[in-house]
């Protein structure tokens, strides 16, 4: 119940209301005072978060603790991300060195398989297949993250801006956003990758990232102009607070939980995104980086029929990433969502 | 001069294709300096229509204001958006009604208060927080400093009025709109808030407009009363004028159907008939007129003038109550 996460500046951590503590003296009495009083505490803040009076932000996490959904997805969210962080300590080989042992045995019909030095075998070039998928883990999140991160940027500006004016600032930029919406995201993406002169990781980045943009526009716009005709804001006027403190103070912080879920959710969507540029071979040129749709599309589609296993790999790892990153967010929507508090 | 003066104040709400709907009639009061004065009147008689008014708080659109709104001489109405948000909090405030959804939920109560101190004082975050402390503390909220930090979901309905009432206080305002302010507490807290307001408002001197339909508010309360109906005042009197000799039949009808601990086992509660929506547009006639008991033909001929009545305030009615019956 001691849970670390809390927002910045939350509240001190609830004591029991009005009940008075006992043995809670501040001077400690050796280890054994210092134990029971952490677990004095601990009590009280237990019987204190069965009384209400918690944070949305520990409800929702307590109601994740309790989603069998929430934990799959996050313990697949968590290795994915340690497995990207550690690539360097767990790979057992350098990703991009061509190992004689292993061109050597390449031919045309044949690329070797596992052995006891490299577990998953050899790329078709002669590369350690494990390392490659493993240093591929570093290269998806990182894709992932930063296309989502400026899908969430550009997203917000644009909805906050149109949520925050209204009028006819709001009627061009969501018209802008419908135009975006009404082309299928891979189709716009393609459009935006093939529009750039020199095909790079970051073409790919940027691609991905503005076809997510109009959804968080979107969904933000709508709850800007919901916390406009809110209570709160129409008492923040009242007290002459100054209209852009009233956005970015009272409209844009309420607003923000839904976009947030949403980010989550998209992260598994530029994942899929970008894979899926990859494959179509429009992603990153440079051969020495390793990346699961760049695996999947060129070598496991080429090399089908020679070693199966270049293809099957690489598109399970973009599955089951995809699918922990659409549990978690899933599972955080429903506990974020107010309706389903107590 | 008065500290509020409203001079036939009008609110017309008019949507394009739409029959425009006149919520506020020409309404006009005055409060003085340090005087608690009642709106009363049920739902939809334009008392928070008023309110919002007096304040600018009304949506740009959709709606046309006309009349004058004089804050110590000045027609708020006039003022351009920039210079009437400067008074707003720190010389007029205003209440709300629901303490919970006028509290942003996402900002601690500390923060919020400090807020309008940083805005009108030019207070820095730590000053005002100190402030915002003792503005707490003088509200009545135990241990303020926990308090600071804590958000509106955390603390209790009447703590939350509170903290309200501290934010609306917190630059000594002269004048403070309550729009309904003990609606959504309960009973026991109702009177604490209000002991609370009475007892701040004695002590800053600053003038008080309750809106309410809670004639119990106005008996502890209100120096003078004004009772609207259907968007206009329909009579005006000091409180134990009010109380003890209705003259209006809507005024009196409103006093009789608060249920009384002395009347006999059995009795039906009085209740005035009809509805709010069986009224006559004022044009035609007195908007009361098919509700009332005392109708007379007049009624349905014109307007009836607000006319001074002997004992010093105003009523809108061709055939009032006569003072021998106005007490039950």
């Amino acid at each position: 119940m001691s849970d670390p996460i809390t927002q910045a500046g939350a509240p001190a951590p609830r004591s029991g209301d009005d009940k008075p503590r006992p043995g809670m003296s501040e001077r400690s009495i050796g280890v054994l005072g210092d134990r029971k009083k952490a677990r004095l505490d601990e009590l009280a803040r237990a019987s204190s978060a069965d009384r209400g009076g918690i944070s949305l932000v520990r409800d929702a996490v307590r109601r994740l603790r309790r989603n069998p959904v929430a934990i799959v997805g996050a313990t697949i969210v968590g290795l994915f991300i340690l497995v990207a962080i550690f690539a360097p300590l767990i790979a057992p080989h350098d990703p991009v060195a061509r190992f004689d042992e292993l061109t050597k045995n390449l031919t045309v019909d044949s690329i070797p398989g596992a052995s006891s030095e490299f577990p998953l075998g050899s790329d078709p070039l002669g590369r350690d297949f494990l390392s490659r998928m493993i240093y591929g883990a570093r290269q998806t999140l990182f894709v992932g993250v930063l296309a989502t991160l400026i899908g969430l940027a550009l997203g917000v500006l644009i909805g906050a801006i149109a949520g925050a004016f209204g009028g006819w600032v709001d009627v061009v930029l969501m018209r802008l956003t419908d135009v975006m919406l009404a082309l299928p995201s891979l189709l716009l993406a393609i459009t935006l990758v093939a529009m750039a002169s020199r095909s790079s990781q970051w073409t790919v980045i940027f691609a991905v990232a503005i076809v997510n943009v109009p959804i968080f526009a979107r969904l933000l716009r709508g709850s800007m102009l919901a916390q406009r005709e809110s209570d709160h804001v129409l008492a923040a006027r009242a007290l002459g607070v100054k209209e852009r403190n009233i956005v970015l103070r009272h409209m844009l912080p309420n607003s923000l939980t839904a976009v947030i879920v949403q980010a989550t959710l998209t992260f598994a969507v530029a994942i899929l995104d970008a894979a899926a540029l990859s494959f179509l071979g429009l992603g990153d040129p440079d051969i020495n980086r390793a990346e699961w749709g760049l695996m999947l599309g060129v070598d496991g589609q080429r090399y089908f029929e020679v070693r199966p296993e270049l293809a099957y790999y690489p598109a399970l790892a973009i599955v089951v990433v995809a699918l922990g990153f659409t549990l978690l967010g899933e599972a955080m929507r429903e506990a974020i969502d107010p309706k389903n508090r107590r | 001069m008065s500290l509020l003066d409203v001079r036939d104040l009008s609110v017309v709400f008019q949507r394009r294709g739409e029959r425009p709907f006149t919520a506020v009639d020409k309404v006009s009061f005055t409060v003085e300096p340090g005087q608690t004065v009642g709106l009363v009147g049920e739902s939809g008689c334009g008392k928070s229509v008023t309110s919002l008014a007096i304040m600018g708080l009304l949506p740009k659109r959709g709606n046309k204001v006309t009349g004058e709104v004089l804050f110590e001489g000045t027609d708020l109405l006039k003022l351009r958006p920039d210079d009437m948000r400067d008074r707003r909090g720190r010389e007029i405030s205003m209440i709300f009604q629901d303490p919970l959804s006028s509290l942003n939920p996402v900002i601690p109560i500390g923060i919020q208060v400090a807020e309008v101190l940083e805005r009108h004082q030019g207070r820095d975050r730590k000053q005002a927080l100190r402030e915002s402390r003792e503005l707490l503390d003088a509200v009545g909220i135990p241990d303020p400093q926990r308090r600071l930090s804590e958000y509106p979901h955390q603390i209790s309905g009447g703590m939350r009025q509170r903290a309200l009432i501290a934010i609306a206080l917190a630059c000594k305002p002269r004048l403070l709109i309550a729009d309904e302010p003990t609606t959504a507490l309960d009973v026991t807290i109702q009177a604490q808030i209000l002991t609370l307001l009475k007892q701040l408002v004695d002590e800053t001197g600053t003038a008080l407009v309750m809106i309410t339909h809670d004639l119990g508010v106005v008996a502890g309360l209100c120096d003078t009363v004004n009772v609207l109906y259907g968007g206009k005042v329909v009579e005006r009197a000091r409180r134990h004028e009010l109380f003890a000799h209705a003259r209006h039949p809507y005024t009196h009808g409103l006093l009789n159907s608060v249920p009384r601990l002395d009347s006999p086992r059995g009795e039906r509660l009085h209740a005035i008939r009809g509805s709010v929506s069986d009224n006559i547009p004022w044009a035609e006639g007195c908007a009361f007129a098919p509700r009332c008991d005392n109708v007379v033909d007049a009624c349905l001929e014109g307007p009836p003038p607000l006319e001074p009545t002997a004992t010093g305030g105003d009523l809108r009615c061709n055939n009032p109550v006569s003072e021998e019956v106005a007490v039950r």
